[in-house]
């Protein structure tokens, strides 16, 4: 197959998906995997080598699980090897900042109905002191309980109520409002809510339950991200192992490493360290207290939204720090040069109706040293902190540079 | 090839520029028309990624 060929093949699975949200459950009944295995956001890492914020998330989960009480015998537990550590982006999964993911916790499911994968993703803890951040204590441990508990059932029967929630259709009437579904979910969360709402009152469950949730929705403004994520996860699952396509499929991070996969490389990743986001911080905060980039939230720009749809979030352009108008049109036309096209769903009124960039090309990110830009939330180096800022990140060009020395040296000599 | 240059030079200039565009700026302070193109050398110039770019390019389809 001619490289072009392979590419549009793979940009036509991208953008054709069809991602609905149709359940949430344990992930052990949803992924099936079982036993003492705790899954985290970026590509595979060892204990050793994960930054403090990380490793303190990886430890409360453990404790969540009942697997051990304190953090000295969790942290025998994983030193030797008898709890296992696993990478979401290998299980159909995708996780915010550490990304972690347990049996018992509760997951999203969502369905690609064009290619029939589904794609799985935790529940959005909200701010504060979570796991996501690192953060590591009674309360942490309290809120995953009560998501499992309480929260998890709700949410999936009132899902299940509703037959199915297309999200692509979500997803580009939230474009239109504003949202980028990276750094702002604010009306995508609000839709979400106004479709679930129907659902979620004619539940037979307790009425304070269910008042209990929708107070946990309606208190988080990021409510919608970790779907938005399931989502670009379902949509770039089916363009993996297309032979001879250069389009990226995963871009990760585990807070260590900055990780991508590319469509014509199947399942191998290619890493270098990763960055510390540029942006703003919040009060009493700096450069110096943040943590390296952390977090599978990258899937979103992967799907053609996040910093490649700056120019539909205004509003989000100056929270990150990239100026106004001008500078956030500027930023979706600079990602315009190294994709492959438009997405004919995610379209931006203010560009004149054009469709947001999409298909990030490893050849065209090289030959221009343009790299894809990700607006993200900037999380404390200091295990849970929480969120310091937002701002954006640069995918390290040494990433792409590995994957087209790659993709050259499976493609052969006589190709060249 | 001495006496075209100096023909052109007694000529109006309309310049495309390619590059770097501090030399568009200052034709436009001196009035001349200029368009100016964006463009650096694939990969920066590195003969090594340049190959491989080249090696992956899309072939013409039949």
């Amino acid at each position: 197959m001619s490289i072009k060929t392979a590419n549009q093949a793979a940009l036509d699975r991208l953008v054709q998906a069809q991602p609905v949200l149709v359940d949430c459950l344990t992930a052990e009944q949803a992924m099936g995997f079982t036993g003492r295995t705790m899954l985290h956001a970026g590509p595979p890492l060892s204990w050793e080598r994960a930054c403090p914020t990380m490793q303190a998330a990886l430890l409360c989960a453990t404790r969540y699980e009942g697997w051990a009480t304190d953090d000295t015998t969790a942290l025998d537990l994983i030193r030797s090897g008898e709890v296992r550590l696993g990478t979401c982006h290998h299980l159909g999964a995708v996780g915010p900042m550490t990304g972690i993911i347990t049996p018992s916790m509760p997951v999203f499911v969502v369905e690609n109905r064009a290619a029939g994968n589904r794609a799985h993703v935790t529940i959005n803890e909200g701010l504060g002191k979570v796991l996501r951040f690192g953060a590591n204590d009674e309360s942490v441990v309290e809120r995953l309980r009560w998501l499992h508990r309480e929260a998890g059932p709700v949410l999936g029967a009132a899902i299940r109520a509703s037959g199915s929630i297309d999200l692509r259709v979500l997803m580009a009437q939230a474009l239109r409002m504003g949202d980028e579904m990276h750094q702002r979910n604010v009306a995508a969360s609000c839709l979400l809510a106004r479709t679930l709402m129907v659902h979620l009152a004619r539940l037979p469950a307790d009425s304070q339950a269910v008042a209990r949730v929708a107070d946990f929705m309606a208190a988080n403004d990021q409510f919608f991200l970790n779907i938005a994520m399931a989502a670009g996860k379902a949509s770039t699952e089916p363009c993996v192992g297309i032979p001879d396509s250069t389009m990226v499929v995963t871009m990760a991070r585990n807070g260590t490493d900055f990780g991508i996969r590319v469509a014509g490389l199947g399942d191998r990743w290619f890493t270098a360290p990763v960055e510390v986001p540029q942006g703003f911080y919040f009060p009493g905060f700096g450069p110096e207290d943040a943590n390296p980039d952390i977090g599978d939230s990258a899937i979103v720009e992967t799907m053609g939204l996040g910093g490649f749809a700056m120019a539909a979030s205004p509003a989000v352009a100056r929270f990150v720090g990239a100026g106004g108008m001008q500078e956030a049109i500027r930023a979706t036309e600079e990602m315009a040069e190294i994709c492959l096209g438009e997405h004919p769903h995610f379209r931006i009124p203010i560009l004149d109706e054009r469709g947001t960039p999409v298909g990030i090309d490893v050849r065209k990110v090289v030959e221009t040293g343009i790299t894809p830009l990700i607006n993200t939330g900037i999380a404390g180096k200091k295990p849970g902190v929480g969120q310091i800022g937002a701002g954006v990140a640069r995918a390290p060009i040494a990433c792409f540079e590995q994957a087209l020395e790659a993709l050259a040296a499976r493609r052969g000599p006589t190709h060249g | 090839m001495m006496a075209g240059i100096a023909a052109l030079f007694c000529q109006e200039i309309r310049v495309i520029n390619l590059g770097l565009e501090v030399f568009a700026q200052e034709l436009q302070r001196l009035g001349v028309p200029v368009i100016h193109v964006a463009w650096s050398p694939p990969a920066g110039g590195d003969p090594r990624k340049a190959a491989l770019l080249a090696a992956l390019a899309d072939e013409e389809e039949e």
